[in-house]
């Protein structure tokens, strides 16, 4: 087009320096990270020993109330019992926050596959100019892997109701008919093989993209771009099954008796719009820097739709997924809200009612103007929020079903998140050293250069 | 657009050519009113330097009208006029409304979104159109410049501008 600057590939190498400095600030946050969850352990371990019998009465007032409940409504049905009711150990609140973390950033890892390979999919022009942001995420999958597994391996028990001894042996004290039911699907070994298998894919598929995506740095042509489609769909079709499997295992899984058909979508709604605010947090921070500077405020405005639209639809699965449990008021369903709203001296009532405001009512206003969306500062707050938000929401699906009334936020919390947030800058700040901050190749990013809305 | 008003029109037949006459125009101190195209260019209206639409500012007025009828009418028929027990739930059960009070909202955003912009550019039934040329429903781009606005430069002045910013042909009206 006449008039337009003409755009030439050659000038728009730019690579990533993750300074000593800044590497150096990001340590630091991560010592501050382990000192923080050392204290909270330590103070957790005094606290929880003083507390003790008190705790104890509590529990035993709670099992009564079950037991009656069970009692009352056919067969057990809602025998509710979170594993923490009946061998509460204090160190559960340190796995539990393991847990949390390492699922709550496996999904910003995966979901950093997931847009790219949505992009190639759709065939998407604006995106080519970013793409190599979200394209160094799934690094972090290689930390998390380990994780979650040490975890299953070592105090599986301690998280899931259905990995407790007994459980599906008849005649054992501890024999759960309904989890006994489950236990084809529910048992250590096809776990295990769906959470490696689906890891292994999952990062095998990344390392495909990656290779051939920097492979196109060098060669150009669309024969790269077409390998590359190829490549996303493979991943969407496989990400559409196991997002909703992963969602079941480590999360709904975790209140065994409780099930929802929509939990699956809940959680990768949950994963989507946090991936996307991170995406968007990492691409403003490099933009402060002085890189990036071909991402201008249309395709942050584009960015901002996709948090804002996001948002809104993990309202709708939320709120859906609720409004159905509420409105048919079935003992076996409910339990799981009643739980959440008041149960366990309401200590999760806060956090829920903070969570549906950092989730939808504010990035709703905050992002609902044009100029919103085209201004960083209200892009930084609006992503910064969502992520915290969306934090709550794991914390709000994982901690009842494991600590029940143990739970709380406190140094262990925040010393376990920055130690994770820590790590994922550290890596991905790595991973992004390690190519051309913009696809020079990329055949569309002529047309990202020009994205004008 | 009244016919008492004396417009001078620049006709052009390429969309990058009436995209630059616009800024070339523009620059000599002539004010455009409007630039008339068969089809929407991109980037135009930034060049005649139009202000923003105000209709997303009405799409939320009318957002929270709906919101706040649908939830008026719900609480007025289910709680005060006629309280009633459904599903077991208080008379005023806001989850069983949120539904609702949605489609409300959208409803009256939708329709008075449509509305706003038919009366905000004279579209209702009966109106004959005012088209300053025929052919910019065809194959032209149609550079209108209000002469009563434009008292700094003579006319003769802004029929020269248009020419030589690439017209096929230039018209008063």
């Amino acid at each position: 087009m006449a008039g337009h600057s003409h755009f030439s590939p050659a000038n728009v190498e730019e690579h990533f320096e993750f300074t000593s400095e800044g590497k150096k600030r990001v340590i630091y946050a991560f010592i501050a990270g382990i000192v923080a969850l050392v204290l909270g352990i330590y103070l957790l371990s005094k606290g929880e020993a003083g507390g003790h019998e008190v705790a104890n009465a509590g529990h035993e007032a709670v099992k009564a109330g079950h037991e009656a409940a069970s009692e009352h409504l056919s067969g057990g049905a809602v025998s509710h019992q979170p594993a923490a009711e009946e061998h509460y150990d204090w160190t559960n609140r340190i796995w539990a926050n393991v847990w949390l973390n390492a699922v709550f950033f496996t999904g910003i890892a995966i979901i950093g596959m997931f847009f790219v390979s949505l992009q190639y999919l759709t065939k998407s022009g604006w995106s080519s100019v970013m793409k190599r942001v979200p394209e160094a995420f799934p690094k972090f999958l290689y930390i998390t892997l380990p994780i979650l597994l040490l975890v299953f391996f070592f105090k599986g028990d301690a998280i899931f109701h259905w990995m407790h001894h007994g459980v599906t042996e008849v005649g054992n004290e501890n024999y759960d008919k309904i989890i006994a039911g489950k236990s084809g699907y529910l048992n250590k070994t096809f776990f295990l093989v769906r959470l490696v298998g689906f890891f292994a894919l999952w990062i095998g598929l990344w390392l495909v993209l990656r290779k051939k995506s920097l492979e196109e740095d060098l060669i150009g042509g669309t024969d790269l771009f077409t390998q590359l489609v190829r490549i996303s769909t493979a991943f969407i079709v496989i990400f559409g099954a196991s997002s909703s499997m992963f969602a079941w295992d480590w999360v709904m899984s975790i209140d065994t008796h409780w099930f929802s058909t929509m939990f699956g979508w809940y959680m990768f709604s949950s994963w989507h719009v946090t991936g996307l605010a991170v995406i968007t947090l990492t691409i403003l921070l490099l933009k402060d820097k002085g890189y990036m500077a071909y991402v201008n405020e249309n395709h942050l405005h584009d960015l901002g739709k996709l948090m804002f639209a996001f948002s809104i639809f993990w309202t709708y699965v939320w709120f859906e997924q609720f409004l159905l449990i509420y409105y048919a008021n079935m003992p076996e369903e409910i339990i799981y809200f009643l739980e959440r709203w008041e149960g366990h001296n309401k200590i999760y009532k806060t956090s829920e009612i903070l969570m549906v405001f950092l989730n939808f009512f504010f990035p709703f206003l905050v992002l609902m103007t044009r100029d919103a969306k085209r201004t960083r500062i209200f892009l930084k707050i609006a992503a910064f929020f969502i992520i915290v938000g969306h934090y709550i929401d794991f914390y709000q699906m994982i901690m009842p079903g494991v600590l029940g009334g143990h739970a709380g936020y406190g140094l262990v919390e925040f010393g376990m998140v920055t130690v994770f947030a820590s790590a994922f800058i550290y890596i991905i700040s790595d991973e992004l050293t390690k190519a051309s901050l913009i696809a020079k190749n990329h055949p569309f990013l002529p047309e990202a250069v020009h994205h004008d809305i | 657009m009244s016919s008492t008003t004396n417009y001078i029109l620049g006709v052009y037949d390429d969309e990058d050519e009436v995209l630059h006459a616009v800024s070339e125009v523009k620059s000599k101190g002539i004010k455009i009113e409007d630039v008339f195209t068969p089809f929407p260019i991109h980037g135009l209206d930034r060049a005649v330097g139009h202000e923003r639409t105000r209709l997303p500012i009405a799409a939320f007025m009318f957002g929270v009208l709906g919101l706040t009828c649908a939830l008026s009418l719900i609480s007025y028929t289910m709680v005060f006029d006629w309280p009633m027990i459904i599903g077991g739930k208080d008379f005023f059960a806001l989850p069983n409304w949120i539904p609702v009070s949605f489609e409300g909202t959208v409803l009256f955003t939708a329709f008075g979104l449509v509305i706003t912009f038919c009366i905000s550019n004279n579209l209702y039934p009966g109106n004959q159109p005012d088209l300053l040329d025929l052919r910019i429903t065809d194959d032209k781009f149609v550079m209108a410049i209000n002469v009563d606005k434009n008292k700094k430069v003579s006319a003769d002045d802004i029929k020269k501008a248009l020419k030589d910013s690439g017209a096929i042909e230039v018209n008063v009206k």
